[in-house]
């Protein structure tokens, strides 16, 4: 019987085609809004922490000077090798240190030139910021150690200056110094707030500080914290030890920033969040305004359906079917409106995820409740047009014109 | 559907037909109809014994407002008497309530209404069908009594024809048969032949004698035209409420 009236209601849905379509398309709207809006807010927050932890794994970063208000540092007493080594030295749960001093450098091989992002370090380098030898080898101790001009280009460098030729070897022009490259870094791609990870050069500090900065300042100080050490706590260890180095006096602001990626990642995250909550709701609401359009239409229908029921009841039909069927009519309306709104709205999301180049995420609890949702707005809103139709009185709805 | 209505039912199955022996499937006594309150009361029925036997045609004439269509309401189980008693193939209805009014409707009447009354866009073996799905039985079974029924009409041909499609003596055709489909005790025919011409409404008339002398189908027909009544074995009118004159035609009964 359930059956029989399921296929009933499919019928008449399918009976008035272009009438249970336009019924159907606020809550299409209301579904597809919902699940296209939460898929894109959920790509672009998996974007940027994936982004975020591209720059390296429990990133810290230490450099010098106050953080402002602007987002720019007031001038301060640098960092220097002293405070890495401390650093390393004294606080727990740090799986490496790497210093980093960088500036845009104008690179050139033979007719061809790039502007890239210098950068001296040493070979913890890589494994902070989680960077690849692709081929050729790191720095040895003793270019290290020395300051030999050699130096490790990303793709992004290579690409320009050699094309598909091999770098290894070459003799390149960095600022005004001859370097030797020794080694290509695997591609990373883009991160964070857009910065192209392969666009970079490196070289040991020493070799950096002398013939490129010409003193013996580190910029940043790359930290990354140990796997099971929280970088909230791993960071204010190197602010108290940071603090004490450079003899703050209690009360004082600090003169130099920590920032904790983590913490950046959970910032922007919760923000996408409460944005995308914020639509979602918008969208809900679009889902109530549907509902009632499928009240108004159901109304409709029973007064234009009155001699059916008139029909239905005489020939014996409980009152209690009569409802159901409608109930059901109303419920299939919505709850088709809901899958059609579904497939929209994950389509939608799927080529706006591709024109915003963000992952196309699936929400598959948005998914479901989006969908019962739809169903739900069936019954409350069928309730009221299929009781009317089943308190009809038989007598006069077959006397009905 | 819901557990009062399946309650009833099985107490239904208990209790069926009580008194076999009577030969009256009818039998209203002293029955009264009154609609509105205090000074607008309206007194449809003012008091009527009526009886009909089991495989009788009756006609049922009357101007409007003489209480006829009262007096079917109440035969069809679709309305209640305010007083007095009706008793269907044995069965007390003034007791019941709209489920059990609706139990007593799916299993012994047919209706046939002057104005057809078919699902439009449904085909009419859909149309034959309608009363049996709402007595729960199978796809299969349903099709194959509904064709029969459809036979019996002499329309298994249009069974894929929905009501556009077909003439208007064929569309009551299609209505007889589905107040057949469920082989009823009592057929209840509203001015069946009210909206066809001469040549349709003796068709219609004739298949009703047959079915009525052939099958034994006890028929109530209300009609305005004493030439329909005239196919009937017995000619009730009624007048301000009461029957007039109840006359059984020369040669039956």
């Amino acid at each position: 019987m359930f059956f029989q009236t399921v296929l009933m209601a499919l019928r008449e849905i399918r009976r008035n085609g272009l009438r249970s379509l336009l019924t159907m398309l606020g809550v299409i709207i209301g579904v597809g809004a919902v699940i296209a809006l939460v898929s894109v807010g959920r790509g672009a927050t998996q974007k940027v922490t994936d982004d975020i932890s591209k720059l390296g794994k429990n990133l810290l970063m230490v450099s010098a000077g106050a953080r402002v208000k602007s987002g720019t540092s007031s001038a301060a007493q640098a960092l220097n090798m002293a405070d890495m080594l401390a650093i390393s030295r004294d606080v727990a749960g740090i799986h490496a240190v790497a210093p980093g001093s960088s500036s845009q450098q104008q690179i050139i091989y033979g007719n061809k030139n790039a502007s890239t992002s210098v950068s001296g370090s040493d070979n913890n380098f890589f494994e902070v910021r989680g960077y690849t030898i692709d081929k050729g080898r790191q720095f040895t101790r003793a270019e290290s150690q020395s300051g030999m001009p050699v130096c490790v280009i990303g793709k992004t460098v290579q690409t320009e200056l050699f094309g598909t030729q091999d770098p290894l070897g070459a003799q390149v022009r960095v600022g005004k110094v001859s370097c030797q490259i020794i080694g290509t870094l695997i591609s990373k791609g883009t991160a964070g707030m857009g910065q192209d990870q392969d666009d970079v050069l490196i070289m040991p500090l020493r070799a950096f500080q002398r013939r490129i900065s010409g003193n013996n300042d580190i910029s940043l100080i790359f930290v990354s914290a140990e796997e099971g050490h929280p970088t909230a706590v791993v960071a204010e260890s190197i602010r108290a030890l940071l603090r004490q180095r450079r003899h703050r006096p209690a009360g004082s602001d600090d003169d130099f920033n920590v920032r904790d990626m983590a913490e950046i990642a959970d910032t922007v995250t919760s923000t996408t969040n409460a944005l995308t909550a914020l639509l979602g709701a918008i969208a809900a609401v679009s889902l109530l305004v549907g509902g009632i359009g499928i009240m108004n239409i159901m109304l409709v229908s029973v007064t234009e359906r009155t001699r059916e029921i008139g029909i239905r009841l005489a020939i014996g039909a409980f009152a209690g079917e009569v409802m159901m069927q409608f109930l059901l009519e109303a419920i299939v309306l919505s709850t088709l409106g809901g899958i059609i709104g579904v497939i929209l709205g994950l389509i939608g999301s799927f080529f706006a995820a591709r024109s915003l180049s963000l992952p196309f995420v699936i929400p598959p609890e948005i998914v479901g409740l989006a969908f019962a949702f739809s169903g739900l707005v069936g019954v409350l809103f069928g309730y009221l047009p299929a009781r009317k139709a089943a308190r009809l009185n038989p007598i006069e709805a077959l006397r009905h014109e | 559907m819901t557990s009062a209505s399946a309650t009833s039912e099985a107490a239904f199955d208990r209790e069926p037909v009580s008194a076999p022996a009577d030969s009256r499937i009818i039998q209203l006594r002293n029955v009264h109809k009154r609609y509105g309150e205090a000074e607008s009361e309206v007194r449809a029925l003012a008091g009527i014994d009526f009886d009909v036997d089991r495989g009788d045609f009756v006609a049922i004439m009357g101007s409007s407002g003489s209480g006829k269509s009262t007096c079917m309401n109440i035969l069809g189980c679709l309305d209640v008497a305010t007083e007095g008693s009706y008793y269907l193939a044995g069965v007390n209805v003034n007791d019941m309530h709209d489920d059990g009014l609706t139990l007593l409707r799916r299993h012994y009447i047919g209706f046939v209404f002057q104005g057809f009354n078919l699902l439009a866009r449904t085909s009419a073996l859909e149309n034959v069908e309608l009363p049996l799905v709402y007595r729960r039985i199978p796809a299969a079974k349903r099709r194959e009594m509904a064709l029969r029924s459809l036979d019996l009409v002499g329309l298994s041909d249009r069974a894929d024809h929905s009501p556009q499609e077909l003439s208007g003596g064929q569309q009551q055709r299609v209505a007889i048969a589905r107040a057949l489909v469920t082989d009823p005790a009592l057929l209840l025919a509203d001015e069946p032949t009210g909206n066809l011409d001469s040549a349709r409404t003796e068709e219609i008339m004739k298949l009703l004698v047959t079915l009525n002398e052939e099958r034994g189908i006890t028929i109530v027909m209300v009609t305005h035209e004493p030439d329909v009544a005239r196919y009937a074995h017995r000619t009730v009118v009624f007048k301000d409420g009461l029957i007039l004159e109840d006359k059984r035609a020369e040669g039956c009964g």
